[in-house]
């Protein structure tokens, strides 16, 4: 059996599941220290189970605490910044086009180096060892903890940004070390950003991860953990104590791919529809799909790994009004305060949930209190909250044939009746535990992001040692190798160039091996 | 609207000068994305550079190009390279620093001032970058109105003036000093040395007198982009920001004639490499009826827009992606399946439209077989 967590900023839910089966639910409040809370909640599973603790073979945990530390500025490190690349890139330096405000919240410390990589993996410049060194003594001494070292071309060789590394560890040996290669996709800045994002969060990352442990230990669970990154895709407890940002997205995914394992749908659209908004997401393959775009989080551009999600400021709690026959709904919500604002719970303020339970068909809070509100309107109100859904799906979809839609969270209630380019629409009773559901399945995965020449390799050739190097990537972390598939495969021709360079972008994934 | 006017005032004031003030310069990069046609890579690192070098050199002088001596020497800058690698690798600086004076070495004079090579994606940008470290103005002008794949594909080509010497530096400021009869043969020689040179470089060329500037560019592209940057943002705010992009650039003494082609989401999107180049096509479909569709070929910038047997638009003439939403312009490498667009063609300058141009970057001279048709001349999307 395994165990399923999501630590969220409001509450931790666990589940326990058997096999395809869930066995047991429940939803806790989220604790300051995290700990208190999945130990609440992963033994309330256990309990009403009655299982013994030792049928547990793996615990998978996913949270949203390191994005909003981030975007809070809430227990940031200090961060030394070093770039490899010099003479390249010297145009901008690190730290660009950064907020003020969490620039100095993370203390805006670098230096650029000389050293690099060519598109093609040839060296720029030799990496200077001696001014690495003196970096890192310099930020040694001025207190810093944590280091995020980047490279010019490191997707396509690492190898100066681990040699870095170790000479850094030499200098400054308790410093924790960030490197760009681990985290990001070409575009230097933005994988320079991530790498400094992450390494902020390295003393966060300790204690929270170290909060999970000790919660486990409490509860006597002997099985291994992992936490669930952006992709849907496990990592080791001890990779994201190093890693933590590679979690930012953990929770839109685990939602959409635990509402998807619910229903059995491999590709469909999730609505997960909450008191402020309504996320819509695309799952291809049983994973979402992802962003192209760049990602800004907290006003820093980032390009790593993100899925494509859809925002419409629809929700439970949205705000009804009616302006010259016309009826608005949102994006302004009663939020958090539904329970005491909206009509059927004795407030004052019309909102979509009452609309829902007005048109008959919620049952929730007092019906009695919106008997008085006028039926055209009801009924306007209605087709709105449709629209508004229809309009968000057809966004997120690819081609013009009907999708499955997936429903899940407080707010699906909302939703009543078929919707324009919607082949079925789908809810579960399980629905509002998705996102531990989602970290229960997750798998483990494998990328390969790299510049090949197609003239020189040929193509078939090129994808082949990709997607091996992917599967190696995947079996190393613990997938096991006769599951592993490829959930994606990209080819960006490198523009303006003779040679057939083309940057190939495999990822794999597979269950975990037993 | 009306503050977007009054901001304008300087532009009569004195032909063609220009400051970047506020969010000039995000404002800007967009409109040259815009004019960019889908290629010249991340017009955000282009901004970002410009405004470290603004903080650093500060700001250049942008002249008009009747404020030019008629013997001034001008040259333009630019960088060259595949997108991908120039979000890595960047520029150093001293890179361009070189570019230019090797270039005034090899011909025996000082520069007077620079111009842009193009009003596209990261190359409207590098030439702010290069005036502010090397003092020297920026003449609001370019070499064709849009962004091109080759660098003889300017006016400054079309009208006789040599491409060459042309100087290619890299981020070792290793250089290469190329001297051919033709631009073209320039273009060939450039882009073996840049591929040397990693697949990026910083490059220099096209000196040319204040003179030839007058009758061999496409004067005042700079005012035009940083104008139509601006009516995006004012046309989020009115509500129809496409609408916006169509009505400037109608009303520009540069363009004259734009239109909305379609309005729809990409259902297909292929993008191989051959000889060197991004080469694809998409297709879109209308939100409300899927078989109504167009589509659009690209070689780095988009080409020609067609329904069915139709042609819809076709180079020179612009063809621009932006997002259905806010109007952002969408870089052929942003494009992906499901995004939702509208599709906006742009009539070239007429400097782009003439034998010796058409000579060079007509339809056939991109592999397609058609002739080139002014958009004024083509019928009108079924979609609009």
């Amino acid at each position: 059996m395994r165990i399923g967590v999501d630590v969220g900023g409001t509450n931790t839910d666990a589940v326990l599941m058997d096999g395809e089966t869930v066995v047991a639910s429940t939803k806790k409040p989220t604790t300051p220290n995290v700990g208190d809370g999945i130990v609440d909640a992963i033994s309330t599973v256990i309990d009403s189970a009655r299982i013994a603790v030792d049928k547990i073979a793996i615990v998978s945990i996913g949270t949203t605490h390191f994005t909003n530390a981030f975007v809070q500025r809430r227990g940031l490190d200090a961060v030394g910044a070093i770039r490899i690349g010099l003479p390249a890139a010297k145009a901008l330096p690190p730290y660009a086009g950064w907020p003020a405000a969490i620039r100095e919240a993370v203390g805006g410390q670098s230096v650029m180096v000389r050293g690099g990589h060519q598109c093609d993996g040839r060296e720029t410049a030799p990496l200077d060892e001696i001014a690495i060194a003196r970096a890192a003594t310099r930020f040694r001494k001025s207190g810093l903890t944590s280091i995020a070292i980047s490279a010019v071309f490191a997707p396509v060789n690492r190898s100066m940004e681990e040699r870095a590394a170790e000479i850094v560890r030499n200098e400054a040996p308790d410093a924790a070390v960030t490197l760009s290669s681990m985290i990001g996709r070409v575009g230097l800045l933005e994988r320079e950003n991530a790498g400094i994002m992450n390494a902020s969060l390295a003393s966060l990352a300790r204690a929270t991860i170290g909060g999970f442990r000790e919660a486990l230990e409490k509860l006597g669970v002997n099985a291994p953990f992992y936490i669930s990154q952006n992709d849907g895709t496990l990592m080791s407890a001890a990779f994201v104590e190093q890693y933590p940002v590679l979690t930012f997205a953990s929770g839109p995914t685990n939602s959409m791919r635990g509402a998807a394992y619910l229903l059995a749908l491999d590709d469909a659209l999730v609505a997960d529809i909450g008191g402020t908004t309504t996320d819509v997401g695309a799952l291809h393959k049983g994973f979402p799909r992802e962003s192209s775009t760049v990602v800004d989080i907290g006003g820093v551009r980032t390009n790593f790994r993100m899925p494509d999600v859809f925002a419409i400021g629809l929700g439970g709690g949205s705000l009804v009004t009616a302006d010259d026959g016309r009826v608005k709904i949102g994006p302004q919500s009663v939020g958090y305060r539904i329970t005491e604002d909206a009509l059927v719970f004795g407030g004052t303020t019309t909102t979509a949930t009452d609309i829902a339970v007005a048109a008959g068909y919620a049952d929730i809070g007092d019906a009695e209190r919106v008997k008085h509100l006028d039926d055209a309107f009801v009924a306007r109100a209605v087709d709105e909250i449709h629209r508004l859904i229809e309009d968000g799906v057809d966004r997120m979809k690819t081609d013009a044939a009907d999708r499955p839609l997936v429903l899940v969270g407080g707010g699906a209630i909302l939703v009543d009746r078929p919707l324009k380019g919607v082949s079925a629409v789908y809810t579960d009773e399980s629905a509002g535990v998705a996102n531990a559901i989602g970290a229960s399945i997750a798998q483990v995965g494998g990328e390969v992001d790299k510049v090949y020449s197609y003239e020189a390799v040929g193509r078939d050739k090129a994808i082949e040692q990709a997607v091996a190097e992917a599967s190696a990537n995947a079996a190393a972390a613990g997938a096991a190798a006769q599951t592993v598939k490829v959930t994606d495969l990209e080819e960006l021709p490198l523009a303006y160039m003779p040679g057939g360079a083309v940057r190939l972008r495999v990822k794999v994934a597979g269950d975990l091996a037993a | 609207m009306a503050q977007y006017e009054t901001r304008h005032t300087d532009r009569t004031l004195s032909a063609g000068a220009m400051t970047f003030s506020g969010d000039d310069l995000e404002d800007f990069a967009r409109g040259a994305a815009f004019l960019g046609a889908g290629g010249g890579g991340d017009p955000y690192i282009g901004r970002l550079r410009a405004e470290a070098a603004i903080a650093e050199f500060g700001q250049p002088k942008i002249i008009g190009v009747d404020a030019l001596a008629d013997d001034a020497l001008v040259a333009m800058v630019a960088m060259l390279g595949a997108p991908t690698v120039l979000v890595e690798k960047g520029i150093a600086g001293e890179d361009i620093d070189l570019a230019a004076t090797r270039l005034a070495e090899r011909i025996g004079r000082p520069i007077d001032a620079l111009i842009p090579a193009e009003i596209g994606g990261v190359n409207s940008t590098l030439p702010i970058v290069a005036a502010a470290r090397l003092g020297l103005p920026l003449v609001n002008a370019d070499g064709m109105g849009r962004a091109f794949p080759g660098i003889h594909m300017t006016v400054m080509n079309f009208e006789g003036v040599s491409a060459t010497p042309f100087v290619v530096v890299d981020e070792h400021l290793n250089t290469c000093i190329i001297e051919t009869d033709d631009a073209q043969k320039a273009e060939e020689f450039v882009r073996s040395v840049a591929v040397q040179m990693g697949m990026s470089c910083v490059c220099s060329g096209y000196a040319m007198t204040g003179a030839e500037v007058k009758r061999a560019t496409v004067a005042n592209t700079m005012t035009a982009a940083l104008e139509l940057g601006r009516a995006i943002v004012d046309g989020r705010r009115t509500g129809d920001p496409a609408q916006a992009i169509v009505d400037y650039l109608r009303s520009s003494p540069i363009y004259g004639e734009a239109r909305s082609l379609f309005r729809g989401k990409i259902v297909d999107l292929q993008r191989e490499t051959t000889r060197g180049f991004s080469i694809g096509s998409c297709t879109l479909a209308a939100f409300d009826d899927d078989t109504v569709r167009m589509d659009i070929k690209f070689q780095n910038e988009h080409l020609i827009a067609t329904q069915g047997e139709t042609v819809r638009a076709v180079a020179p003439d612009l063809i621009s992606l932006v997002d259905a939403e806010n109007a952002e312009p969408v870089p052929v490498e942003a494009m992906r399946y499901g995004q939702r667009v509208d599709v906006i063609a742009v009539l070239a300058p007429r400097a782009l439209r003439t034998p010796a141009a058409l000579d060079a970057v007509s339809p056939r001279c991109f592999g397609l077989d058609h002739d080139y048709t002014p958009l004024d001349a083509l019928p009108a999307s079924t979609n609009f």
